[in-house]
Formats: structure tokens, C-alpha cells, sequence
């Protein structure tokens, strides 16, 4: 985990500093691009933007806590996302959240023991046509089936 | 009618730029540009009749029209956060027709005077904002954004902020604190945010689907978008259907068109040749309609005379083996998940909704939890900032008024009135 920005992040967040009308409005894009640098927004990690945006940690703090795709916690390399909402659960979600906490081992909010995995409930992810589906990392999987989770995940070994 | 929103997504290659150009794209912009005044913008999409297709339903123009003229900057944002459950429309402009959506967006800022405008993406839409970037700067390469843009004198910037998994921020005013970089919190209006939204200046919030008509009513006219749809709802209209049907997806179809042949005919009906028990007609927020009151025309003014609203055109289909109990109580999950938790009632009051239905399909249910229920959701409606505190009533109230006799039968037999084998939603437990 780094404790501080690389160059290019920094260089980038600058860039992003510079284009709205006032630096508080970069922080939505500020926080996505900080999670990646440190895998989770740490409090190491807001007081670092804290300090490449000169805004208090507080006021950082106070975003981040509201939005639950900023990590509070360390999640494993991949992050599942199963949406749960209605649309979704009248076409079988339920059975396939079971099927993925039956084959990974863990229950929602948790990380498989080899990091691999982190298991999450989502709501509603606007993909109601073709449910049920899942987000893993930055990826829709639509139409689920229990083989076609096998080799979606099987990808990931 | 022919297809206006949707016409180029089976094209391969519909997102980029030059695809979009070969059937027109970008005339209405050089056309704005060079031959219309902002004033006459506006009065071309106020005759068109156009209303906002994000759920309200306010005529786009009359909206624009309220923009004060003020020595502030204004401001144009494109809400792309799509988030009601049920509805899936904009991912699928985002996806295959960014352009189209970004024609809009330029052509209503211009409308408003606006030298900024902004896309706020929801965060799960990871993918959608990189195709996002890419479009924008085949937009820039094009000289159709930046400074003097094709020589008109007029300067334009477009930005775009993720969001990070609020479903509020769908609602105008919590998505303009969200882009100040704040928690998404609903102001009270007015101050509308025409008159005073982003960073206290005048700002218009219009979702993706009113601004990809913009291109073609500037292209083809007021009348001829008028010629689609109802007198009072004009236009082509984006259908969501989900839930218990065939061919689920997104339908492009006349506003006003008749629920029955939007779930018989285009989605093919419903599965396993089950019989229809209830729909939802606008999204997850909009009272329930039952297998007898689905006789309606999907346009503002028909859905509100049948008691529920067009909202967001989200139609969930529930067969006759769906626990409406367990139906509400999954929606009641969502809602006590997303409440942003600035005013008391619906803080306090929705997730306490959640506790009761969760414990009534448990088998755990008390005689007087549905009074109990209903008594909440009277201390919750027109008490809150924002409507989401009368959308979270939506999926308790309106279930419990036409389906008494299932939540009865829950609590009085400590079960579902349908078998577990037999129930065509089941949860996670």
C-alpha cells in the first residue's frame, strides 16, 4: 500500500483540480482516482489528498463517508457486486448470490482467505432486462447462470 | 413510428463519432450554431411541447425559460445517474449513442447561455465514463466544443464527475451538492436550481433521454415531434420492462402507448404462460398497479389518472406467484439502504418500515404491524426535503391497500401465502 501519490498522480490531479470551477468539485473524481492509487480510502489516504488539494481531511472525510463505492475497508483483488433489488430478485438473484457465497466461501462483505474475491450486495445497478447480474470491478454480467458464473470467475484464476 | 432515440444502436461502431456524423449527427448543432438565436432554441423546444423524461415530467423548455438573466455564470448538467430500480433507458443511450446525448447537451446549454456543462455519471457506470471521455474528445478534435466554437463566438466546455453509488444523487438537487464535492444531500426548493443550483448560480439538470430529443426536434421541427405521442405528452418515450415477462429490454415507442401492448405484444408476455398480477408502472418509486387497473396509456397525465406515475418508464411485471409482501419488503430494503438520512422521518421511518416488513416475512409478523406500517408512512409523505421519502412510501402504502389479504395472511400464519416451491421471488436471507 503507498503512503503518498505517485508523480503521475499527482500530475493528474492537478489536471483535475484545474478544470472545474472550484476544487471542492474535484473531489468526487479526486476520491475514484484515489482509491485506485491506494486500494481503499484510508485515512493515510484522505490526508494525503487532503494535502495535494489543500482541503481539510474533515471535509474529505465527510464526502467519502457517504458514498459506498469508496472503500472504507481493504477489499480483495476483485469485487463482486450481485444487485439484489426487485427487477433483479424476481428473475433468481437470491439463488445466485446463494451459488456465489456457496462457491467463494464467504458472505456478503467479506474477502475470500487467498484475496481474490470480495463478495458485495448491490442495489440496483440499471441492468433490469437482463437480470440477474453482477459487477465485477468495472464489468456488467448479465443473464446469470451458475455455469456462466463458473467461467466468468474461472477468468479471474 | 420510426425509431428516433434508438436508431443507431444496432449500427456497429455506434458510439464513435464518424458513424454518428454519416446519419446526420451534429447537423442540429452547426444549425444552432450558425442560424438560432438561444432565444429561439428555447421557444422551438417549447412548442415541440418536449417534458423532462427523468420523471417529473416538466416541460424541458419552460424549465429552461426560468433561467434568470443574471451577470453569473450558468450552468448545464446532464444527469446520467440513472438508478431507479426498473430502469435501464440511459446506460443504453450512454453505451451505443453518446454523441447523440452530447448533441444535446451542447445544444441545451447554448440554449441557457451556459459555458460549462457537466455529465454526472453514476460511479458504477466505470466503463460508460471512459466512452464518455473518448466521445468528448472526438467532439473536441471536430471543433465542436472548446473556445469559439466553428467560428460562432461561443465557447464550451463539457466535464464530467463520477458519482460513487448514492442513489439520491438521481435527484436533482443532491446530484448539484455532489458535484460541489459534498455528501449528497437534497436542498428544499425553492430556490429551484434554474435559479440558483451548482455553486449558487443558475443551473438547468436535464436527463440523457431529453437531451437526445434536442438534435431531433432542432433538426425536424416542433411539429413533427408533436406528430408522435399525445397532445399533452409529445414525442418518442424510452419503455423499460423487467420483472416477469419473455423478451424483457428497452422499447422505443410513442409517448401514450398502452401498457397491455407494451407487455404483451413487445415483451412478449409473461413467463411460463403465468397470469399477470401486478405492475409497477415508473420505477420502484411509483405505486403499484394491479392485474385489473393496467388498462392505461403510458403517458404523464394517463399514469397519474390511474393513480402511480410515468416516472422513469421503469415497468417491473410481477406474475401470479409473487408474494407482494416479500415484493415490498425487498424495495423497502433498497430504500432503508439509499435514505441520505438528513430528515428525521424518512432517516428513522424507512429503515424501521424494513425492520417490520422483515420481520412479517419471517414468520415474526405482529396483528398490529400494518397499522403500524401505514401509521409511518403517514408520518414520513410531504414531511421529508425531498420526494424520496414519498417514493419509499410508494412500495409499502400502495402494497398494502391492494394486496391487504397477503400481508394478513402473513401474519396470521407466520407464512407466505404461497408455498416456497411456488413463489416466483425469493430472497436473500
Amino acid at each position: 500500500m503507498p503512503d503518498s501519490f505517485s508523480a503521475e498522480a499527482k500530475a493528474e490531479l492537478k489536471k483535475l483540480i484545474d478544470s472545474y470551477p472550484d476544487r471542492m468539485s474535484a473531489v468526487m473524481n479526486a476520491l475514484h482516482l484515489t482509491q485506485r492509487e491506494f486500494g481503499y480510502i484510508s485515512y493515510e489516504a484522505l490526508e494525503a489528498l487532503s494535502k495535494e488539494m489543500d482541503l481539510p481531511v474533515q471535509q474529505l472525510e465527510d464526502t467519502a463517508s457517504f458514498y459506498t463505492m469508496y472503500f472504507k475497508e481493504p477489499v480483495g483483488e476483485n469485487v463482486i457486486w450481485v444487485c439484489l433489488t426487485l427487477p433483479c430478485a424476481l428473475r433468481g438473484s437470491a439463488h445466485i448470490f446463494n451459488y456465489l457465497r456457496e462457491k467463494l466461501e464467504i458472505d456478503a462483505g467479506e474477502t475470500t482467505s487467498d484475496n481474490r474475491f470480495t463478495l458485495m450486495k448491490a442495489e440496483c445497478l440499471a441492468s433490469c432486462g437482463t437480470a440477474p447480474m453482477m459487477q465485477v470491478n468495472d464489468d456488467y454480467f448479465e443473464d446469470l447462470t451458475e455455469e456462466k458464473i463458473d467461467k466468468i470467475l474461472g477468468k479471474f484464476d | 413510428m420510426e425509431k428516433v432515440l434508438t436508431k443507431n444502436i444496432e449500427t456497429e461502431n455506434s458510439h464513435r463519432i464518424s458513424v454518428y456524423m454519416e446519419s446526420g449527427g451534429y447537423d442540429a448543432w452547426k444549425k444552432v450554431l450558425k442560424e438560432m438565436s438561444p432565444e429561439e432554441v428555447i421557444e422551438t423546444v417549447k412548442d415541440s411541447g418536449l417534458r423532462g423524461r427523468g420523471g417529473a415530467g416538466f416541460p424541458a423548455g419552460i424549465k429552461w425559460s426560468f433561467v434568470p438573466k443574471v451577470d453569473k455564470p450558468k450552468y448545464l448538467v446532464c444527469n446520467a445517474d440513472e438508478s431507479e430500480p426498473g430502469t435501464f433507458k440511459d446506460r443504453l443511450l450512454l453505451e451505443k449513442d453518446p454523441h447523440m446525448m452530447l448533441e444535446g447537451i451542447v445544444i441545451a446549454a447554448y440554449a441557457i447561455k451556459a459555458n460549462t456543462a457537466f455529465v454526472y455519471i453514476r460511479g458504477e457506470f466505470a466503463n460508460q465514463t471512459v466512452l464518455l471521455h473518448e466521445a468528448i474528445q472526438e467532439m473536441k478534435e471536430k471543433g465542436y466544443l472548446g473556445k469559439n466554437i466553428l467560428s460562432s463566438g461561443y465557447d464550451l466546455e463539457i466535464l464530467v464527475t463520477r458519482g460513487a453509488g448514492a442513489y439520491i444523487c438521481g435527484e436533482e438537487t443532491a446530484l448539484l451538492t455532489s458535484l460541489e464535492g459534498k455528501r449528497g444531500y437534497p436542498k428544499l426548493k425553492p430556490p429551484f436550481p434554474a435559479v440558483e443550483g451548482y455553486l449558487h448560480s443558475p443551473t438547468i439538470v436535464n436527463n440523457i433521454e431529453t437531451l437526445c430529443c434536442l438534435p431531433h426536434i432542432i433538426n425536424k421541427g416542433a411539429d413533427w415531434f408533436k406528430s408522435m405521442g399525445t397532445e399533452k405528452s409529445s414525442g418518442p418515450k424510452l419503455y423499460c420492462v423487467s420483472g416477469h415477462v419473455r423478451n424483457p429490454g428497452v422499447f422505443e415507442l410513442p409517448m401514450g402507448v398502452p401498457l397491455k401492448e407494451l407487455i404483451f405484444d413487445h415483451a412478449g408476455g409473461i413467463l411460463h404462460n403465468r397470469k399477470l398480477k401486478a405492475v409497477i408502472p415508473g420505477g420502484s418509486s411509483t405505486n403499484v398497479l394491479t392485474e385489473s387497473e393496467i388498462d392505461i396509456n403510458m403517458d404523464f397525465d394517463s399514469v397519474v389518472a390511474a393513480g402511480s406515475m410515468l416516472g422513469s418508464a421503469g415497468i417491473i411485471v410481477m406474475d401470479e406467484n409473487t408474494d407482494m409482501v416479500d415484493a415490498s419488503y425487498n424495495l423497502s430494503k433498497f430504500y432503508a439502504h439509499e435514505t441520505c438520512g438528513q430528515c428525521t422521518p424518512c432517516r428513522e421511518g424507512v429503515p424501521w418500515m424494513k425492520t417490520i416488513l422483515g420481520r412479517i416475512t419471517n414468520g415474526k409478523g405482529r396483528t398490529r404491524d400494518i397499522d403500524l406500517l401505514l401509521d409511518i408512512c403517514k408520518s414520513i409523505e410531504k414531511r421529508t426535503i425531498c420526494p424520496f421519502g414519498d417514493a419509499a412510501v410508494a412500495p409499502v402504502k400502495s402494497y398494502i391497500e391492494k394486496f391487504r389479504e397477503e400481508f394478513d395472511y402473513y401474519i396470521e400464519y407466520k407464512r407466505s401465502i404461497f408455498s416456497q416451491k411456488s413463489k416466483s421471488l425469493d430472497a436473500v436471507n
